[in-house]
């Protein structure tokens, strides 16, 4: 893997996402059924880091919860090793909530889908929306995000990398190439 | 009909002969063994380099004709003998019908006449039907051929029944085959009973099985003073019992199987059927205290046990799948490996056990190479190792735990009267 | 790590990595029975076959709902109706089967190395769900899944499983995987209860619950078959319930917050009474449901891919 550039450094990644929070909010004032949820792995601590944005501006707690998708992927029968099954934590129920769903890149669109059909699973919600950190483009399915926080243009040789803190040990959105 | 065999390494345990010698063959016995030969003859082997000993015996061979001819034929296994390097091969009577009655003697030798290519000499049953309850006519069977008596896989419960057998036959001068196994406490098993047996939660068989039968027999033959052979000798304490026996007299001799002192029963934990014999693989100390009966002459014999089944039973399950595995083929070269090259045994010693020694237990003039005797020779290439291939297997059944296995001393020739049955 | 084992046989050949990787993915899917849909897509277009060749309720319904949830297609085959008994060796009967384009067999039989001989013939997964007295697999994973659960580890605990060693597939599945994760288990049964040369697998050997019980953390009974009566290893089983079944006297030997655990099904009354298969002790039903979560875990591991 090529490094091509460095697309958001640790500053961006927060001024990001706190435009995210208040673009959630001013989308609808009313926090009270307001839910948060992290799509693994790197979904998880964006959605918490919404999450604790918007608790300090609103000054009430969000439920936040976290969601794996392996189980509803489209493409089980085509890999030659089976996925790590990660950890799904929606501890309190979403019937009538407004859901945004939070993840660091959106691509293909195939994850929101079975992120979706997850939720589903899980009650019936009011409404569900989709922040990103990054849109890079090169969708496979009609899905789009209410509240992006970089668009970034790719080609599709090219693989945008997103390391958080929580997980890597640093905040960066890294260009790549493919070899 | 002539034959010489120029220049082999020529060895006779009997004679204790252990020469560089050619032999001069005509109507089916060996009429000279001298050095440089030069006579003309109709056929003239080649057996430099190679080893020239008399034709094996194996006194324990399941060839399920009649009955199961599905299994094995006299005709495939003779070629399967054949192959082997064996000459002479004894067959069991636990056959459908049982070898019980003078007519079904009559039946082999005649089938061997037509179909056979190697000796075939019929044990008969000792019990009438193998039921073990009333004497076979063990001088009528005599009379028709048969050269030993046994009932073997099973052993006669009845002690009373067991005494009079060995007791009757001193009229007739032929050995009793014992299978010593005491259904009670081996009932169910499958395999050893002992550490493999509880991690596979198969049903074993313990070792007491086989060494309280034996205790039984070897005082009934000290009692009778009648002859009493072991038939697959596979535990310790039997090596050792049969040992005790003979230093005091009684008048027994014992038999190993290849597969006894080649294979223990951690192999059982692969549930390959090919595993599952009567009696069972054994441990490693079992496997030792064999070769050292096999060293001090405990035990007198090594045999094949040679038990033919199909495919469809052997793919069965392990506790469905039947007991035994075919031996014939694989036999002498699992001496080799096992016991000559391993130094268990000399290569005299070795084939003395092959040969001389079940020809005398049975009292046949067989197993050595001597001027006027029938010409019974086979012919190994001791520097040749050769690959066990199911599809080379002459016996109509594959049911071997070998194939697969790389084993030195290939046969090259099998020659029965004079007449070569086998080249390789 | 991945996974790579075509077929799930034992306990006995997994190491401790791959047995701490299927507890670890287990977790995943106990979170999804307690979801409103306790249904997830995973297994869709895939069929499993259970072919069951002995009585059992308990495991095959387990396997099944398992399947179910994780949306596979199902098919039940058991002796009962089978073509067996027309002569059609086990082999037979699975290759017609696949033949039928199935993707996984969960097998279980009476004798020991049968999953081992339809693994090596056939290409698809095989599960064992019990083969005679050898190994339990997924009964031993949840027995263990659910120890982890309560006590927050493995290594160190003292484990005695009671009753009759020799025919318990579950006993020795448990050994296996328990010892391979630092556990130290106690087997305890009357001496015609227990096979030879058990302490080879690495457990210490009682010959009564008196002496296997003090101080250990969990207690495993087994159940005690009435055919043993018959075979000439038990006088009675009364007489066994006097001496081996878990009364409240001897569980106090054990430690305070010992775990009573049974594989089931329990027969109340002879290894254990109701009060204390009912009691706060007792996790029989956490082994139940984990039990599902750890079939469906090892059905992911062994199908979710290509």
């Amino acid at each position: 893997m090529a490094k091509l550039a460095k697309l958001m450094d640790k500053e961006e990644i927060r001024r990001a996402l706190s435009r995210l929070s208040h673009q959630i909010l001013e989308k609808d004032k009313e926090v009270k059924d307001l839910v948060i949820v992290g799509i693994q792995r790197r979904g998880v601590p964006l959605a918490e880091r919404i999450s604790g944005m918007i608790e300090k501006m609103e000054g009430k707690k969000l439920d936040t919860g976290t969601l794996d998708i392996t189980l509803y992927r489209d493409d089980l029968t085509q890999i030659a090793h089976q996925p790590i099954v990660r950890n799904t934590h929606i501890p309190f129920p979403i019937d009538n909530k407004r859901i945004v769903l939070v993840d660091d890149v959106l691509y293909t669109g195939r994850t929101v889908r079975a992120a979706i059909d997850v939720l589903i699973d899980f009650g019936r919600p009011r409404k569900i929306e989709l922040a990103v950190l990054v849109d890079r483009g090169h969708r496979e399915l009609p899905i789009r995000a209410d509240f992006v926080g970089k668009n970034i243009p790719t080609a599709s040789e090219e693989m945008v990398e997103v390391k958080l803190e929580e997980v890597d040990g640093r905040d960066e959105v890294l260009l790549l190439r493919r070899n | 009909m002539s034959l010489l065999i120029k220049k082999g390494r020529i060895l006779d345990p009997a004679s204790h002969l252990d020469k560089v010698l050619d032999i001069f063959i005509e109507d089916g016995k060996i009429k000279r063994i001298e050095a440089d030969i030069d006579l003309a003859c109709e056929q003239v082997i080649d057996a430099s380099g190679k080893v020239v000993i008399p034709g094996l015996i194996d006194m324990h061979t399941h060839l399920r004709e009649p009955g199961r001819e599905d299994e094995e034929t006299i005709e495939s296994g003779t070629r399967a003998a054949a192959r082997g390097g064996f000459t002479t091969i004894c067959c069991m009577p636990n056959t459908e019908p049982a070898i019980d009655d003078p007519s079904l003697v009559e039946f082999i030798y005649k089938q061997t006449e037509n179909k056979g290519i190697v000796e075939v000499l019929p044990i008969a049953a000792i019990s009438k039907d193998r039921k073990g309850k009333n004497l076979s006519p063990m001088g009528r069977l005599k009379a028709a051929g048969a050269v030993a008596f046994s009932d073997d896989g099973d052993w006669i419960a009845n002690s009373s029944l067991m005494r009079r057998a060995l007791e009757y036959l001193k009229s007739f001068n032929l050995v009793l085959i014992s299978h010593c196994e005491d259904k009670n406490l081996s009932g169910g098993g499958v395999m050893n009973e002992g550490y493999f047996s509880t991690i596979t939660g198969l049903k074993g068989i313990p070792r007491e099985a086989e060494e309280v039968a034996l205790f039984r027999d070897l005082a009934l033959a000290r009692m009778s003073r009648s002859s009493l052979h072991i038939a697959h000798v596979s535990t310790c304490r039997s090596v050792k019992l049969i040992r005790e026996a003979k230093q005091a007299g009684v008048k027994v001799t014992a038999e190993v199987t290849p597969h006894h002192f080649t294979l223990t029963e951690k192999e059982v934990a692969t549930f390959d059927t090919n595993t599952k014999i009567n009696p069972p693989l054994r441990g490693t100390e079992d496997i030792e205290a064999l070769k050292e009966g096999l060293i001090d002459s405990a035990i007198d014999v090594i045999a094949t046990d040679h038990a033919p089944h199909t495919p469809e039973e052997k793919e069965k399950d392990y506790v469905g799948a039947p007991f035994g595995i075919i031996g014939l083929e694989t036999a002498f070269g699992l001496v080799i490996r096992e016991l000559v090259e391993k130094k268990v045994l000399s290569l005299m010693q070795a084939v003395a056990k092959l040969t001389i020694n079940p020809a005398r237990i049975l009292g046949i003039d067989r197993g050595r190479i001597k001027e006027g005797v029938k010409a019974n020779i086979t012919i190994f290439d001791p520097d040749k190792v050769w690959l066990v291939k199911e599809e080379e297997l002459a016996s109509k059944s594959k049911n071997s735990p070998f194939i697969g296995w790389k084993l030195p001393g290939k046969i090259e020739r099998t020659i029965v009267g004079g007449k070569i049955v086998y080249s390789g | 790590m991945n996974f790579k084992r075509k077929d799930l046989l034992g306990i006995q050949d997994l190491s401790k990595e791959e047995i701490l990787f299927i507890l670890e993915t287990t977790k995943s899917f106990r979170e999804v029975l307690d979801r409103p849909i306790k249904k997830v897509p995973t297994l869709r277009g895939r069929t499993v076959v259970n072919l069951f060749f002995e009585v059992s309720t308990r495991t095959r319904m387990s396997f099944e709902l398992a399947e179910k949830r994780l949306s596979a297609d199902v098919l039940n085959f058991s002796s009962a109706n089978s073509s067996l008994v027309k002569g059609e060796t086990l082999l037979d009967t699975a290759k017609n089967i696949l033949a039928m384009k199935v993707d996984c067999f969960v097998l279980r039989h009476p004798v020991p190395g049968t999953p081992h001989l339809l693994a090596k013939k056939l290409p698809i997964p095989i599960i064992n769900a019990g083969d005679g007295a050898h190994e339990h697999p997924t009964q031993a994973l949840s027995d263990i899944y659910t120890i982890q659960e309560r006590k927050k580890r493995i290594e160190g605990l003292k484990i005695a499983i009671i009753g009759d060693i020799t025919h318990s597939r579950v006993a020795r599945s448990n050994i296996w995987g328990l010892s391979k994760l630092g556990a130290q288990v106690r087997v305890c049964g009357p001496p015609t209860l227990i096979p030879p040369l058990m302490e080879e697998m690495g457990v210490e050997v009682f010959y009564l619950p008196e002496d296997a019980l003090r101080g250990v953390d969990i207690v495993m009974m087994l159940r005690i078959q009435k055919e043993r009566q018959n075979e000439g290893l038990l006088p009675s089983i009364s007489e066994y319930i006097d001496f081996f079944s878990l009364t409240e006297d001897r569980l106090k030997l054990a430690r305070e917050d010992v775990l009573v655990m049974h594989p089931g099904p329990v027969n109340r009354g002879v290894e254990l009474p109701a009060r204390i298969a009912d009691g706060k002790r007792s996790v029989i039903l956490d082994q139940v449901v984990n039990g599902v979560a750890v079939r469906m875990a090892v059905l992911y591991l062994l199908l979710a891919k290509r």
